[in-house]
């Protein structure tokens, strides 16, 4: 801008002229392959800038985090899209989740492999009881949003201090091994994580086929899309309601056990993780399974290579940031088709 | 066993065994009565929010600790007079409303209520990791000594009177609950205002408002910014009890502690909110004194449950509270 002259603020003929230019509308119509081509090109300019190494060195971890986020975040969009419940009790499905893995792990001595079915079980007995006893019920009475986001509080901190009642605040951990490492293409991992990231991405891809192929799969993801219309088609509603729950109680379980053996297990680490979790979900598409999935993982690459540019401490606020930025700049989400929001 | 049972056993025969002798005196009622008048401030937000407008605002303790920490700052760290930083951090937090609501008011309520937690948790993250500026988990001392100079002045007009030797904190208390009893009153009345009507308009049906050529965003701002000062004059009685400022005091938990008020007092009702939060706080405070044979940790526990509980348990049954009206819990959709 040359001195004199004045800035020309952003008035709306020119964000008309923007939402008609030809990337916008490449944008609109292919939203998935201008989210790659977005991070590809963000790859292209960290490896420039930091060298490649590092860019895949925090991309490591970042897929050990990211796997954590889409296996809590799948469960969470399928509730919202199929109940419209948004269900702040899911971050304390990863803390039961996690607590019933140290019970089994570490009270009981038994192998993690065997404390991660019983966590993802008992977690998801947990998601079908308050179905049955709190949520079935509710929405028989044709309760209201506010009534539903405030018992889903409620049941949070029900979750959150009852866990705290029998095992207290002090910080505990899994029966892991934190010190041994893994070492490839002079990249160097925690074993740990590099399990994390292995079952993480074994799960995701399983769900993922399971959503895409399987008949049951294919009704929730239609439930998700339009309740009535599904309905209309003959589908079974309870019987998917009940196995969403199921399944979204199995894989928070299963984020919590893994959160936990790459962290550490306390009351308060699900709550911690719920943020992060719905911003996974907001950045895939608020009721979009594959999506979730997707977001996850990218929130996750994206909060470990920010740590290239940014004191680590302030990782966490790059989870908020993402959340906030979706929410105003695109809140149908990155993969996601412009709907009303 | 039988030495453990026997150590036991006066509580398993009386379960609910309480020392009365906490609830007859003044120190108790003191302490309980600045923490109903601070969350009577604090609910007054939520209710004009979500009793009033129909915005379910999931941050308002961000907002108390904007407006309390950027008092703190101001005092502490600026060297401003207390009374000046006052006006001034209400400004800040009203601010802060504007800017949280501009983007976030345009989305569906539940998308809404997500935005407001995450600017909640960042204001607490942010307080937690800016040490230089807000003291990080050190906190921040020592804003307090022009108000301690006018709470001695009290204390010897109550000596004066013939109080012997009166509370320290009961100033506190005095100025807590006639502010929190002006804002309720001023509130009461501004509802009846064209203005209130159109706000509680906004709540039945947004679009017919829309209709009629009002700029519903503009007036959901406001109710956000009156909110958001709301919040920070909590915050200054928050932090006068407390004498330092601390992110955990502004856990979400709080924010859910106001709910908890808001719905007990009963939605649409402003004078309720006053009795929802003297109810809470009593219970939250008296259930110290329960004589159960637990650690304190766990009581801390048990009545964290009992929010949960009391929020579920109210929602199902009896959503619209003590003095709510059925008729105005629209929050459907």
């Amino acid at each position: 801008v040359e001195a004199g002259t004045v800035p020309e603020p952003v008035s709306q003929p020119l964000r008309e002229r923007l939402r008609e230019s030809r990337a916008a509308r490449l944008a609109a119509r292919y939203p998935e392959r201008s989210a790659i081509a977005v991070i590809g090109l963000l790859v292209l300019f960290m490896i420039a800038t930091k060298g490649a190494h590092d860019v895949a060195q925090t991309g490591l971890n970042g897929l050990a985090l990211g796997s954590v986020y889409a296996i809590g975040a799948v469960g969470l969009t399928l509730v919202y899209g199929i109940l419209k419940l948004v269900n702040f009790a899911h971050g304390d499905f990863l803390t039961f989740g996690a607590f019933m893995a140290f019970l089994v792990n570490v009270t009981w001595g038994v192998p993690l492999v065997f404390a991660i079915f019983f966590a993802m079980a008992m977690t998801a007995l947990l998601g079908v009881t308050f179905e049955r006893v709190m949520w079935g019920p509710m929405r028989a009475r044709k309760a209201g949003l506010l009534q539903l986001l405030l018992m889903s509080i409620g049941l949070a901190f029900l979750i959150r201090y009852a866990v705290q009642y029998v095992w207290g605040t002090e910080i505990r951990g899994l029966d892991v091994n934190d010190i041994a490492t893994v070492e490839f293409l002079g990249l160097r991992i925690g074993r740990t994580e590099f399990i994390v990231i292995i079952v993480g991405f074994a799960v995701l891809i399983a769900v993922g086929l399971m959503l895409k192929f399987s008949l049951l799969g294919k009704q929730m993801r239609a439930l998700a899309d339009n309740l009535d219309l599904a309905e209309t088609t003959g589908i079974d509603t309870s019987r998917v309601i009940l196995y969403t729950w199921l399944f979204a109680g199995a894989l928070a379980g299963l984020a919590g056990v893994l959160a936990g053996a790459v962290t550490d297990v306390r009351p308060t680490l699900g709550f911690g993780l719920l943020l992060p979790i719905f911003a996974a979900v907001i950045l895939g598409g608020i009721g979009d399974a594959f999506g979730a999935l997707a977001g996850g993982v990218v929130l996750g690459l994206m909060i470990e290579w920010s740590t290239l540019f940014i004191d680590f401490r302030w990782k966490t606020a790059v989870g908020f940031a993402v959340l906030i930025i979706v929410l105003v700049v695109r809140p149908q989400g990155i993969f996601g088709r412009a709907r009303a929001i | 066993m039988s030495a453990l049972l026997a150590s036991h056993l006066p509580a398993l025969t009386l379960p609910f065994a309480i020392t009365l002798e906490p609830f007859t005196a003044v120190k108790f009622w003191t302490g309980v009565g600045i923490l109903a008048a601070t969350y009577t401030i604090f609910g007054l937000g939520l209710q004009l929010n979500v009793g009033f407008t129909g915005i379910v605002n999931f941050g308002q303790a961000g907002f108390m600790a904007v407006g309390a920490y950027s008092m703190g700052i101001l005092v502490v760290k600026a060297d401003w007079s207390f009374w000046i930083a006052l006006p001034v951090a209400i400004m800040i937090a009203m601010a802060f409303g504007v800017i949280v609501g501009l983007p976030s008011l345009r989305l569906r309520a539940d998308y809404f209520a997500i935005a407001t937690i995450a600017f909640a948790e960042i204001v607490r993250f942010t307080a937690q990791n800016a040490r230089g500026l807000a003291g990080g988990n050190q906190g921040i001392f020592g804003f307090d000594d022009q108000w301690n100079n006018v709470s001695d002045t009290i204390n010897g007009w109550l000596e004066s009177l013939g109080w012997s030797d009166p509370e320290t904190l009961f100033p506190l208390f005095i100025v807590a609950w006639a502010v929190a009893l002006i804002l309720t009153a001023a509130l009461y009345f501004v509802q009846r205002t064209p203005w209130g009507r159109v706000l509680r308009a906004i709540r039945e049906d947004e679009d017919a408002v829309r209709a009629l050529g009002k700029n519903t965003l503009a007036y959901k701002l406001q109710s956000l910014a009156i909110s958001a000062a709301l919040g920070a004059i909590a915050g200054f009685f928050l932090a006068l009890n407390l004498a330092f400022l601390h992110p955990a005091e502004f856990d979400p938990l709080f924010t859910f502690i106001g709910y908890g008020v808001l719905v007990l007092g009963g939605l649409a009702n402003y004078w309720g909110v006053a009795v929802g939060s003297i109810i809470m706080w009593t219970i939250l405070e008296g259930s110290r004194f329960i004589d159960l044979p637990l650690t304190p940790e766990h009581v801390e526990a048990v009545r964290f449950m009992l929010v949960g509980l009391l929020l579920i348990l109210l929602m199902a049954f009896r959503p619209q509270g003590i003095f709510g009206k059925r008729e105005e819990m629209v929050l459907g959709e």
